[in-house]
Formats: structure tokens, C-alpha cells, sequence
């Protein structure tokens, strides 16, 4: 699908114009070759001479006393080098943590959930390692669950974490509330008094997985300086290391970090998973550590999606304007705290959804709870609001007798437009124009299963291949849905990266060199750092380095955030170059000609130019034997905190609107759904990579509908015990799930970003599965509160 | 137990093989071979998929030892292959007849590495197509991908896109949403049947 011409003023382009590959092509990934060749090196593929296999022992159940740990057995086995428990960890730092120090690197005395780390093997055979791990006699007791925000808040509820001591905690109903965040603006009651309509809804969103394919896997080398090179899959390098080196005992410097190729991440690899465990038995043994995670211990070994419960009161008059909204958003955080406080403040920030609303009271809160912990996942709080938000339009539409694209395009937010949070959005927020342009596209033809003749096609049909109808029972139904979500890390943060550009002449050509510390995670942030190298620094050849802790941080690999944030310090960086470069230049050819002095200077095609083209030196002449490089931190603008009363302040550094349209045919007597169609259009600010960006986008996409029709995490509610660790049970969408994908982007450039861009990663998660349900009611009838939908959902077996 | 097999044309052996050990386990940690994916290890990813005497199978379900005496081809070696379907005129495109067969050292650490050597390295159709349309993201289910893909267009070579999503339906992708991929086969497809089209 082509991108679609840019509307509205074009982005700034003071550089690099007449530089192929730069900023705003289609160029291909510079690891594309590698990986389909089979030689790129993911976490799960490193090897090291004399290395040993690491396997952790997890919980078998949710909650429960540790009476005795036992790991005889276990070391006697032949081939099993070392068995550690929290006993044998090095330091008094036992706990990590991304913003609350309350996650056991090995379990004390207690475990919290199902699956929690108890004891690690390493073994010269990944099979030697399990079996010595299942010989660890652990002997339990126990405990009352806590599993929902009842038994969470219930008089004398087991408390998750006693004693807290973390900032949050003073500021929180209940010590099993990891955080909660009101918004109070305007006056409900009032605005409430103007509605002619009400409509109250109760949600529900299940738990899901990021799913990616690459499993948690590293390898640890311990060093003869006593220090350890970790070599992993991870979203945020610094992150981690600020985390794993004081367990180990080390300092930064000695945990030394390159980040190996990465097999998805979509916020599941935001917390720690096998890197400490690896450290800690390399340190121990000597020797190599690997850990590689299969896809059981996978589901283990990450956060989720916090699961949640949704209440909303929306009111609109009778010409269709919303009056007011309350809404309380309970979230389930799991055992441990992980980001669950972040995506609070999104979840209640973003609560409004893209729409003018004036008259909020909302709260949004996460539990501690025995289920398994819950944390980052791709749309990051704004997901679940999304889908309720989403559901409330239909019903209020319908409720006043509109259109129901017609009364989002009436009430939807425009630049200018103020949050909840008191923030007024001062960068397009084109969501009308999103829903018009997705409403525009072509329909896709009714019965599609008889497209190729007479017969039905069953791959076209709801059940597939199981050639269960040939359209008989089949009814067709189509829903909008469209979102807000936030882009880049919020409510005060410090969020920056770091950008070291060199250009030197290699080959006698000049060469760019750029090296961050930005995660790969498949996004294609190595594609367009080299374009913005290209287009800022005039040249065609740029290496990208592999991304290490030699290198300052570069932020997390999340929050839609790394083109923006590494993307901006690389074009910072990149800018210092070059005038370093032109001073170089000044130097050695100022002499010869006026227009160093006098004129706009670039570089592009190798070369430094006048603005008006005019070829004034080779950059390798200009260079010489001297290597020009900078490497400097880069921030975008400060947000602040939200009132921890009224939620009020500046917390976002920018937003992101995506819209979908779905098509879908379902069969009514068994309860099977086909998507047909699942359009989408997304403001963009400016496509850097038009290729990648719709890549983005249709990946986000099919990861909604995934959450519309078969991914969740099922938790046994009488155990918190996880019932479907595996592709087998946890089904993410296959190719013959996923419809034709038609794109719609749209460019309306955010002055506060480089180039104009605006994250992209994020919204069409969002959209895609409310608007798979709206197609579903449209189709049934049915009222459906709750995602994912289930057969027994539409048959009315449930 | 020590497994004899062929490895993209080429005869290998594997020494101190536990019995419980799959196909996929000899050949990324054995061999030297880790192009084959680990997702799932359970038969449901599909990044494993790999040739066993011509036919797909998830190479993590098959136990070494049931590869003795058998052919195997990886990604590793879908260049050779296609170059030897060229050489005895199969519809596949301008590759020459001899591709490298793919043969990974004793495996290796460090990271990605900078961006590949310009033409470097031969691809074949399939994978050039992947590579052009943006079927690539992390990457991890793309060597299945292709294994899969390319046996459906030897044995299909103008599939329909049903034709095309039901070949490639054991094969998850968690990133691109398969649109791209979906791009990629009928890229290659195309090709192929440009490459064999006869000259008017």
C-alpha cells in the first residue's frame, strides 16, 4: 500500500536533500541480509567455548511459604556445576526493579506468584540443567490468594509487599494499591445535569502477552578483571545494567553489556528475565553461562498486559455532544510492581480517549495481587481504556440517534483541544480527518468466499479450513474505533539519549559512523538512524554499531519513543559534525573561495555545498587524515508530574491517533469470527521510513485484533495458577487470521519533533480491537463488554 | 549416539547426541546451523521449519535421530537450493547453479555487526523478496518463513493469496502483521514467472 501524499506543511529540511537514503525513503533494513540468510546472531544463538547451560526452578504455585530448600540432590547430579538459592546471592542488594525495588532476584522465604524464580542450575547440558533443577526439593505452605481488587482491599487481605517503603507508597488507599492516580477537571455533577442521554458501561480486558518469538535468552562470559560481559536481548541496556550490577556486587564498569539481535520485544523486555541468573552462576562457575528460555518458561519469564476492570459513565446531549465522563480503571498489577505505576498515570490520563471533554472525574489504579506480575506491554495503559472508551461512543450514539463515525467527528479533539490534565495538545491531533479517511476507503466485496466462482472458498469463511459453513449462518457487521496514546516517557522523566557520530574518510570516501546504546528490537531504528546520518551528515555510507554500554544510554526501546528521542540525538550529534566539518573545511579552503564565509553550507552527496548548489570541496578532501566525532546527550522537551490529587500538569510530550475501520463476517452458530478487512489510518507527523512505518502499523494492528478474538492469559481464579503457557493454548493470530491490512497515512508534522515525526509503534494497538468488537456488534447484536471475545461469547453458551 | 545426515548437500556428522535431543538442537548447537528458530519448541512457531527430505517439518519435533541417513535443508541453504533448481531449469529466477551451500563455523558470539558487505552475499529469490518488500522485522520467524515459502512456490508456482496464506499458515509471525510477507511470496512468485517467461 502506498503511502498517501503529505498533507499540510511539509517538515524542515535544511540538509542532505540531494543525499540518497536519507530521511523520509523506503531504504531496506542493513541487517535485512543477515536475517534471512539465517546469520544474524539473536540472544538465543550465542555460543561460547566451555560454556554451561543455565535453568531456573519457578514456583509450582501462587503463594506460599518456603519451610526448606534442599539442593543436595541436585548438585550430586553428574554435569551440573553450580546450584544457587537466595542464600548464596553475593550482596545485600536481592531485589530489582524498574521503578520499585520489590522483585527477589531469588526467592526468601516466600514466593508471590506462579512461576517466581526459586533456585538456578548451571549444567554442561541444557536437559542435565533441568533435570538437576526438578531434583531441588522446595518445600511449601500455602497461603491465602489475593486475586481481584476484593480480595485485595478485604479486611485483613495478606498484604503483598509489608512494610512499604517506596515513594508510592504514602500516597495509596491500601498497601495492595501499587499506585493510583485520580483526575478531577471541570464540574461532573453539572455538565451531568445537561445530559440528555447516560450510558454506564461495565468492561472487562483480559490478560495478554507480548508474545514475541524470541525467547529470553543471553549469555554471560565472566572476565579475568572480575567483571562479566553480558551478552542479551533487552529493550533498555542502561536500564538494566543499573539494576544487575549492584546484585552482582560490581561496579557499571565492570558489567559490560552488548545488546545481541533481538526477537521482539513489544514491552516484555522492559524488566530483567535471565540476566542477573546468568551473571550469577558465570561469577560462581568461571565459566559461559547461556540461558535460553523455552516458550513455557517464556510466559513466565516476562510481565503482561495488566488485565482490567472498566467503569465508565459517559452523558451527551441531545444534538450529540459528550456532557461529561467518569470512569475508574482497576488494574491488575501481579505480584510484583514492575511499570504498573506509569501505566496507571496513562491509563487515567489518556482516559478520555481523543475527544473534547470537559468534565472528568477519573481514577485509575493498579493492585498487588497473587496473579502473575503485570507491566509494559506495546499501547501501555491506553489499550484498555481504548476498548471501553470506544464501546461507550457506539452505545451513546446509538443512544442519541447518530451516526456513530458522524458523533466521534463531532466530538473529537483537535490541536488546541485541553486534556483532562489540564495540557493543551499544541501539535495536530487530526482525529476527524483520521476517521474520515478510513471511512473513505473502499469497502471490501460481500461474500468474498465466492470471489474465485461458484464454490466456497472456506479459507474466506469464519472457521476456515475446519470447513465448518460455506456462509450459511454467516452475517457481516463493520465498526470504527480510534485512539490516543501517549509518545515517549512522561510525567517528569528525564528522558534522553545519547548519539556518538564519527566522520572520518575510509577508502577515500567519507564514512559516518553512529553508535548508541538503541535497542534493535526489529522497529528498524537501525534503518533510519543511518538515513538521518545520511541526510544530515551529506554522505552515503554510514555504519551503525552494535549497541553496547561503551555508549551512553539511549533510553528504552518503548513509549513509541527511539526515532523520536535516539532518532533526535543522532540528528544532534550529526549537527555538531558537521560543523566541526565546515570549521575543518573553513580552515584548509576558506582561502579559495567567498562562499565559506559567506554562503548557507551543507553536505550532501559527499560533498560540501552552497544552498545554492554550488560544489565547493569533497568532504574527503576536507577531511583529510582527521576524524571528526561528537557525542552528546539529546533531551525533548521536560514534561511534569500529574497532581496526585487532581492529575492536573503538563505530562506528555506528545500524542499519537491512529483509527480503524473493521470488516467481519461471523458465523452466529458456532460463534466464529473472520475478519475480512482492518483498515487503518494514522497520522504520522512525517514517515522517516514509509516501508517501515506501515510495517509498524500493520503489526500493531494484528497484535489488537489478536486481543479482540483469541489472546489471553488465562489465570484459574481459585489458584492464580497460569492455565496456558504455550502457543498451543495462547493463540497469537496465524495468517489465515489476519485479513488484508490497507493503510492510510497521513503526515501532519509536529513542530517539536525532528523532522516533524511522530511515534508510530503504539496507536494502531489501540484502535484495532475496539473496532474489531464494534464490527462484532454490528454483526450480532450483542452487547459484549468484554476482549477478548470467546465463541461461547456469541453463541450464548458462556 | 553419533547422527549421520546430509546438511544442504553436505555430508555431517554429530558426535555425543543424547537420544532426547530434536533436529533443531543438533543442528544450532551441534552443527554449527542456528539459522533454524527456537520460538516455541513445541511444533506451533514454525521458525524451526526446515526440509527433511523435501518436505517441511518443525525441526524441533523431530528427534536426531530420526534424521539418520537423511537430507536436510535449512535456511542456510536455500541459496544453494535455489541455485540448483535453476541449474536444472525449474522456474527460480537468475541464480546461477552455485550458490554457496550454507555452512555455519562452530557458531560465535557477538553482536549483529555493522550492516552486510554490498552484494556480499547471494540470496535467493525468496529471500531477495523478503529482504525488498519488508517481510522482515525482528526476524525470527523469517528463516521458517522462507523454508515454508519457498517449497510452496516449487510446488505452486502462481499461488493464489488463500494459496499462500494456507502454506504459510504454521508459521507465526509476531511483528509485520504478515501483510509484507504476503508482499514478499507474490514478489517472488512474480519473478520467478518473469524468469521463465520466454523471450518474445
Amino acid at each position: 500500500m502506498p503511502v498517501k501524499p503529505a498533507v499540510g506543511t511539509p517538515a524542515e529540511v535544511t540538509q542532505g536533500s540531494r543525499t540518497g537514503g536519507g530521511v523520509g525513503e523506503s531504504t531496506l533494513r542493513p541487517d535485512g541480509i543477515l536475517k534471512v540468510t539465517g546469520e544474524f546472531a539473536y540472544a538465543s544463538d550465542m555460543w561460547h567455548e566451555d560454556m554451561l547451560w543455565g535453568q531456573v526452578l519457578r514456583s509450582p504455585v501462587a503463594h506460599a511459604e518456603i519451610l526448606s530448600v534442599d539442593t543436595g540432590e541436585a548438585l550430586a547430579t553428574p554435569g551440573v556445576h553450580a546450584v544457587m538459592t537466595y542464600d548464596d546471592l553475593p550482596t545485600g542488594v536481592r531485589t530489582y526493579g524498574l521503578e520499585i525495588q520489590d522483585t527477589p532476584v531469588l526467592a526468601h522465604g516466600r514466593v508471590r506468584h506462579h512461576g517466581e524464580p526459586v533456585a538456578i542450575v548451571a549444567a554442561d547440558h541444557p536437559e542435565t540443567a533441568r533435570r538437576a533443577a526438578a531434583r531441588i526439593r522446595v518445600e511449601y505452605r500455602e497461603l491465602p490468594l489475593v486475586t481481584d481488587e476484593s480480595s485485595a482491599t478485604a479486611p485483613g487481605a495478606p498484604l503483598l509487599h509489608e512494610d512499604r517503603a517506596d515513594h508510592r507508597a504514602g500516597h495509596v488507599p491500601h498497601p495492595n494499591v501499587v499506585h493510583r492516580q485520580p483526575i478531577v477537571r471541570g464540574d461532573v455533577a453539572a455538565a451531568r445535569g445537561r445530559a440528555d442521554f447516560v450510558v454506564e458501561g461495565e468492561y472487562t480486558f483480559g490478560m495478554q502477552d507480548q508474545a514475541f518469538l524470541g525467547p529470553e535468552s543471553g549469555l554471560a562470559v565472566p572476565a579475568e578483571d572480575g567483571g562479566v560481559d553480558l551478552y542479551v536481548a533487552t529493550q533498555w541496556l542502561h536500564a538494566d545494567l543499573r539494576q544487575i550490577a549492584p546484585v552482582l556486587g560490581l561496579p557499571e564498569d565492570k558489567v559490560r553489556m552488548t545488546l545481541s539481535g533481538v526477537g521482539g520485544a513489544f514491552g516484555g523486555r522492559e524488566d530483567l528475565s535471565m540476566q542477573i541468573h546468568a551473571c550469577l552462576l558465570a561469577l560462581r562457575t568461571g565459566r559461559p553461562v547461556k540461558i535460553v528460555y523455552n516458550r513455557f518458561e517464556s510466559f513466565f519469564g516476562h510481565v503482561h498486559r495488566h488485565p482490567a476492570r472498566i467503569h465508565y459513565e459517559h452523558g451527551a446531549t441531545k444534538d450529540g455532544r459528550l456532557t461529561h465522563m467518569k470512569c475508574r480503571i482497576v488494574l491488575d498489577g501481579g505480584a510484583y510492581a514492575s511499570t504498573s505505576a506509569a501505566v496507571v498515570g496513562n491509563a487515567a490520563s489518556l482516559s478520555a480517549g481523543p475527544y473534547v471533554l470537559d468534565d472528568v472525574d477519573i481514577e485509575a489504579l493498579a493492585l498487588y495481587s497473587n496473579n502473575p506480575p503485570c507491566g509494559a506491554m506495546r499501547g501501555f495503559g491506553a489499550v484498555q481504556a481504548c476498548f471501553a472508551y470506544e464501546a461507550q461512543m457506539d452505545r451513546l450514539a446509538d443512544a442519541v440517534g447518530m451516526d456513530r463515525v458522524g458523533f466521534r467527528q463531532l466530538n473529537a479533539m483537535s490541536q488546541g483541544t485541553v486534556m483532562p490534565t489540564g495540557q493543551r495538545v499544541d501539535s495536530p491531533a487530526p482525529v476527524a480527518e483520521l476517521l474520515r479517511r478510513v471511512k473513505a476507503m473502499p469497502m471490501p466485496p460481500r461474500r468474498q468466499w465466492l470471489a474465485a466462482g461458484e464454490q466456497a472458498d472456506v479459507r474466506e469463511l469464519p472457521g476456515g479450513l475446519s470447513n465448518t459453513t460455506h456462509g450459511e449462518g454467516v452475517v457481516r457487521g463493520v465498526g470504527y474505533a480510534v485512539g490516543i496514546k501517549n509518545v515517549g516517557f512522561s510525567e517528569g522523566f528525564d528522558d534522553y539519549s545519547t548519539a556518538r557520530v564519527r566522520m572520518e574518510v575510509v577508502g577515500g570516501e567519507a564514512v559516518a559512523t553512529v553508535h548508541t546504546a538503541m535497542a534493535e528490537v526489529g522497529q528498524g531504528g537501525v534503518t533510519v538512524l543511518a538515513q538521518i546520518a545520511r541526510t544530515e551528515l551529506g554522505v552515503v555510507r554510514v555504519t551503525i554499531q552494535p549497541a553496547d554500554t561503551r555508549v551512553g544510554s539511549a533510553g528504552s526501546t518503548s513509549a513509541s519513543r527511539q526515532t523520536y528521542v535516539t532518532g533526535g540525538a543522532v540528528r544532534n550529534a550529526c549537527g555538531l559534525v558537521r560543523e566541526k566539518v565546515l570549521e575543518l573545511g573553513r580552515r584548509r579552503f576558506g582561502t579559495y573561495h567567498p562562499a565559506w564565509a559567506t554562503a548557507e553550507l551543507l553536505l550532501e552527496g559527499g560533498r560540501v555545498v552552497t544552498d545554492g548548489g554550488e560544489v565547493l570541496a569533497d568532504l574527503a578532501d576536507v577531511l583529510g587524515d582527521e576524524a571528526v566525532e561528537v557525542e552528546e546527550e539529546w533531551r525533548h522537551r521536560p514534561t511534569e508530574p500529574f497532581d496526585l490529587r487532581t492529575g492536573q500538569g503538563f505530562g506528555h510530550v506528545q500524542y499519537s491517533f491512529a483509527a480503524h475501520r473493521a470488516v467481519v463476517e461471523v458465523d452466529t452458530e458456532l460463534g466464529l469470527v473472520k475478519v475480512v478487512e482492518l483498515a487503518c489510518a494514522q497520522d504520522v507527523g512525517k514517515a522517516l521510513n514509509p516501508l517501515s512505518v506501515i510495517g509498524q502499523i500493520q503489526g500493531g494492528t494484528v497484535q489488537g485484533l489478536g486481543m479482540a478474538l483469541m489472546e489471553e492469559i488465562v489465570v484459574d481464579p481459585g489458584t492464580a495458577k497460569v492455565r496456558n503457557p504455550s502457543f498451543t493454548d495462547y493463540l497469537i493470530p496465524t495468517i489465515l487470521d489476519t485479513p488484508d491490512l490497507p493503510v492510510d497515512v497521513l503526515e501532519l508534522a509536529d513542530h517539536h519533533a525532528p523532522y516533524g515525526l511522530r511515534g508510530v509503534g503504539e496507536a494502531p494497538t489501540l484502535s484495532s480491537t475496539p473496532a474489531v468488537l464494534a464490527a462484532i456488534r454490528d454483526a450480532t447484536g450483542l452487547e459484549l463488554n468484554r476482549t477478548p471475545v470467546r465463541p461461547e461469547h456469541l453463541t450464548g453458551t458462556a | 549416539m553419533r547422527v549421520s545426515l546430509t546438511v544442504n548437500g553436505r555430508a555431517r556428522e554429530a558426535d555425543d547426541v543424547w537420544e532426547g535431543e530434536s533436529l533443531l538442537y543438533v543442528l544450532r548447537e551441534r552443527l554449527g546451523l542456528p539459522g533454524s528458530k527456537n520460538a516455541c519448541e513445541q511444533g506451533e512457531c514454525g521458525s524451526c521449519t526446515v526440509r527433511l527430505d523435501d518436505v517441511p517439518v518443525c525441526s524441533c519435533l523431530v528427534a536426531a535421530g530420526q534424521a539418520e541417513g537423511r537430507e536436510v535443508v535449512t535456511v542456510e541453504g536455500l541459496a544453494a537450493l535455489a541455485g540448483r533448481r535453476a541449474a536444472r531449469g525449474a522456474p527460480d529466477g537468475p541464480d546461477g547453479p552455485d550458490g554457496p551451500d550454507g555452512q555455519g563455523g562452530q557458531g560465535g558470539q557477538g553482536g549483529p555487526g555493522g550492516p552486510p558487505g554490498e552484494g556480499a552475499t547471494r540470496l535467493s529469490p525468496v529471500q531477495q523478496a523478503f529482504v525488498d518488500a519488508g517481510a522482515v522485522q525482528c526476524g525470527f520467524c523469517t528463516p521458517g518463513l522462507l523454508v515454508a515459502a519457498d517449497e510452496m512456490l516449487e510446488r505452486n508456482p502462481a499461488p493464489t493469496d488463500a494459496d499462500i496464506r494456507e502454506a504459510l499458515s504454521g508459521n507465526l509471525c509476531r511483528c509485520t502483521g504478515y501483510e509484507k510477507i504476503m508482499d514478499a511470496v507474490r514478489l517472488a512468485a512474480a519473478r520467478q514467472g518473469e524468469a521463465v517467461r520466454p523471450c518474445p
